[in-house]
């Protein structure tokens, strides 16, 4: 069987083996599954709201596992997307706040630019060390991780913060703020998802199309063949970098846009994190990831409605941890597949 | 005399390929056995059967005249079976006797008794002369004595036949030789050894009988007092090989490289080439000979734009190029054989068009902009393996599927297609077969009349005394002389390669 088909079947089977491994958890502790799985299928897709709420917590997870995904092409574990995420929306409300005089057309799109270069840079940081003295980016993005998480708790408490209780930034200008494409009861749903996909089709384009795509990927792949091929490879390392970082900004500049409006701190809730689980299921293919990212989103989304009948929410964490770990031996699934295969045929 | 092995019409289907068609392999006790054929050949598919790794289709094996179904390695091994393989399988931090009992440690439950191993190490490695210290470490081992270690892995499980499976391929001439004399010590000790291999000298030097495979079937049993090398080669290739390079003399003309006064270090700083000077002119093979790590590499990274060269110039058709990158050298008309093509020369995930293009892939005609032109790229690669005959003719599988000699090809097709005004070659033959070779050879002498300047730098001194219009033998990072191949002997070749200047040899 070709790799392409495999790299569509593998995910895909995992998640069936991943439910109904936990609904042998689900039994255990008591429950019936077809009812959990029935509401966290209702949780999910049940309602327009429910649909609304799967696809906002699926935008920015499309663009951190694209973050990861890019950077794994071309050879670079990015563990900083969460710190990226963090830089790219505190910079982009910083400059949201003070757009009030611009029209839309423009405050849009500049506070986007804002936030991505603010991701891009941070993460450069990591590419311009690895290329100069070698430190792993696994190393130095994890640190930029805890400084972009402590430089930012102190921005929105003292220098930007507002009002009383949890720490915020003043509201960002209405110019700036994305669009909703409905409203649903009073849950906007974001236009954000629209970027996020253009994002996923430009990153797929220069991945596969492009002669850029081609020097990153060969880097990845055999870093002493490209530099034979004359390709520049430090150039490389920082130019990759900064594309991831400007994914895992962009992630953070359309959550202020579309969805907070502005800055609350350490707003990712691991949703960085969550970019390298999905760049796994999706295998690093920016049209798998955006469905990565919405199996991840809805399977969020569901599980309040689980939990309603009795089935701890958590049960998802365990599907997922099991869809990572199949996809990720994707041997497993291949062998049971070939299996069943050859049962067939004798 | 009594038939250690018999495998009778061996048949081995594999997707796509017929590996083993009704072969059979008879080899006698105590004697050394080669099989050879070109890769691919499905030698090591047949070797794989008789030690139970894989199971025939059908056909059957016997053992010292008794027939065997083996369901694993261990039923081979307590047949007496041992097997080389092609690579090594020792674990690298461990010594060399926990690696020879690896795996047989149970007499004693999972303590064993370490000393009584280390003894019988030694033991075995005294008799049969292999000189391995049980107490070193694998990484700290060379190739040739990890192979040694392999031998004894074998022995110690009690092996009566032994199997190598292309045990040269990783040696030096030296190491080669010195497995040779451990062999026939084996022999004269009684043991059978399949010796499986594609280098015709190493075959009609170790062996008593041939046994030659084409296309998964076998072509020729031989006797080697009655055969020679032209007979094998005919029936491995299926065709009459010329061995002798046609070379019309060079006619060189203009400059094309000048090297003046160049010192290169290595990665760890030291001097590897210490002031070496010398030119290439059109339509002229310039060889560098030598024993590997004088500096050989090095001087090939200093002049591809690899490694910066810290002292001396470089001068390329009239034009200063001393440390410019890759890309510039390439731009004006340097192109490169790398000695390592996994490591360089392909990108192995690629499929081979894309690796058609590396180093070229920015430029016209393979892109549209900042696109790559996907159409044009393929039919670029269309024509160049039917140029070159690439096999097989897919040129969207992966690099990593295409075997070595064609994956060779490869790489030789793209650095030739991009019409370099000079070409650095670094062993372009190294792990190639016979047909593979001839090509290779004959496509740079090709390149030389069409007054491309090449640099050539190989240990086969067979391959750089033909090919080669002027030698320079290079020893601790210095030239030690240039001659003509023509007007100078083998030994001399040699004296200069452990480091006599040639012109102290001619004085006396
Ligand atoms: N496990 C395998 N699966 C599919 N094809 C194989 C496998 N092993 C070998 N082959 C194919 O069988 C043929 C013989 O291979 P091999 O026995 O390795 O040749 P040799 O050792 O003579 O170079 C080749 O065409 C090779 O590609
Ligand atoms: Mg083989």
């Amino acid at each position: 069987m070709n790799n392409r088909l495999w790299a569509f079947l593998v995910p895909i089977i995992s998640v069936i083996m991943a439910l109904l491994i936990s609904s042998v958890v689900i039994l255990l502790i008591g429950q019936d599954p077809i009812v959990a799985y029935a509401a966290l299928f209702k949780g999910a897709f049940g309602s327009k709201l429910a649909i609304a709420s799967v696809i906002i917590k699926t935008t920015p997870l499309i663009l951190t596992g694209l973050a990861v995904g890019f950077g794994f092409r071309a050879g670079l574990f990015n563990i900083g997307a969460e710190g990226q995420m963090v830089m790219g929306a505190m910079i982009a409300t910083a400059f949201a706040i003070n757009v009030a005089w611009m029209p839309a057309v423009l405050a849009i799109p500049l506070t986007m630019v804002v936030g991505m270069a603010a991701g891009a840079g941070y993460a450069a940081i990591a590419g311009v060390l690895k290329a100069k003295t070698g430190a792993h980016e696994v190393v130095t993005t994890i640190m930029l991780n805890w400084i972009a998480e402590y430089l930012s708790s102190y921005v929105v408490t003292v220098p930007m913060g507002v009002g009383f209780g949890t720490p915020k930034s003043p509201e960002i200008a209405n110019s700036a703020k994305l669009p909703p494409l409905m409203t649903v009861q009073a849950t906007e749903l974001t236009s954000g998802i629209i970027v996020a996909v253009i994002a996923a089709v430009v990153i797929y384009i220069v991945l596969e199309k492009t002669t850029k795509g081609y020097e990153l990927k060969g880097t990845g792949f055999n870093p002493y063949a490209a530099e034979y091929g004359g390709i520049k490879i430090s150039q490389n390392i920082v130019l990759a970098m900064a594309i991831s970082g400007a994914l895992s900004g962009l992630a953070g500049t359309l959550e202020v846009m579309g969805v907070h409006h502005r800055f609350l701190g350490t707003l990712s809730g691991g949703k960085g994190f969550d970019g390298i689980s999905i760049a796994l299921i999706g295998q690093n293919n920016p049209i798998g990831i955006i469905f990565a990212a919405l199996l991840m989103g809805s399977l969020r989304t569901g599980s309040n409605e689980m939990q309603f009948v009795g089935v701890p929410k958590h049960i998802i964490l365990i599907v997922q941890a099991i869809i990572i770990f199949l996809v990720a031996a994707d041997r497993i699934v291949r062998t049971i597949l070939i299996r069943k295969k050859r049962v067939k045929a004798s | 005399m009594e038939k250690a092995v018999e495998m009778i019409q061996i048949v081995k289907q594999f997707p796509g390929v017929l590996a083993n068609d009704h072969v059979d392999l008879i080899v006698l006790k105590g004697e050394i056995h080669s099989v050879v054929g070109e890769n691919g050949a499905g030698k090591t598919t047949l070797m794989n059967q008789l030690y139970g790794l894989l199971k025939p289709d059908s056909g059957e094996i016997r053992i010292f005249e008794q027939k065997v179904s083996f369901k694993g390695p261990r039923d081979a091994i307590a047949k007496g079976i041992g097997m080389v393989h092609q690579h090594f399988m020792l674990v690298n931090n461990l010594t060399v006797a926990e690696n020879v009992v690896l795996g047989s440690e149970t007499t004693r439950g999972i303590i064993f008794d370490l000393r009584e191993a280390q003894k019988r190490v030694d033991q075995l490695s005294r008799s049969y002369g292999l000189q391995v210290d049980p107490t070193a470490k694998i990484e700290d081992l060379p190739v040739g004595m990890q192979q040694r270690v392999e031998i004894i892995k074998t022995l110690y499980r009690g092996a009566e036949i032994l199997i190598l499976d292309e045990p040269t391929a990783v040696l030096t001439p030296q190491e080669t030789e010195e497995l040779f004399s451990v062999l026939k010590r084996l022999k004269e000790n009684g043991k059978t050894i399949i010796f499986i291999s594609h280098k015709l000298n190493e075959v009609m030097e170790i062996s008593d009988r041939i046994t030659v495979m084409r296309q998964g079937k076998v072509t020729g049993v031989l006797n080697k007092n009655e055969t020679d090398v032209r007979e094998i080669a005919r029936l491995m290739v299926g065709r009459e090989v010329v061995f002798t390079v046609q070379k019309p003399p060079a006619k060189s003309s203009d400059v094309v490289l000048r090297v003046e006064n160049l010192w290169v270090k290595d990665y760890r700083k030291l001097d590897m080439v210490k002031g070496i000077s010398f030119e290439i002119r059109k339509g002229e093979i310039y060889g560098i000979a030598g024993v590997a790590g004088n500096g050989q590499s090095e001087l090939v990274e200093a002049l591809t734009g690899l490694r910066k060269p810290e002292k001396g110039r470089v001068i390329l058709c009239g034009e200063d190029v001393t440390g410019k990158s890759v890309r510039e050298l390439r731009e004006k008309g340097m192109a490169h054989i790398p000695e390592d093509r996994h490591k360089y020369g392909l990108i192995l995930q690629y499929p081979a068009y894309y690796n058609m293009i590396l180093g070229r892939h920015y430029v016209q005609p393979f892109v549209k902009g900042d696109f790559l032109d996907h159409r044009k790229i393929q039919e670029f690669t269309k024509t160049i393996f039917s140029q070159f005959d690439v096999r097989p003719n897919n040129i969207k599988m992966l690099g990593m599927n295409f075997s070595g000699g064609n994956q060779q090809k490869l790489v030789v097709a793209r650095e030739m297609s991009a019409q370099p005004k000079l070409l650095v070659v670094s062993q372009p033959t190294r792990g190639l077969d016979v047909g593979a070779t001839e090509f290779i050879h004959k496509a740079l002498i090709q390149l030389r009349d069409t007054g491309v300047a090449i640099l050539l730098v190989s240990m086969e001194l067979d391959e750089i005394m033909s090919l080669s219009d002027r030698l320079a033998v290079m020893y601790s990072g210095q030239i030690m002389g240039e001659v003509d191949p023509k007007e100078v002997t083998v030994e001399e070749i040699g004296l200069m390669m452990a480091g006599h200047r040639f012109e102290d040899l001619r004085r006396v």
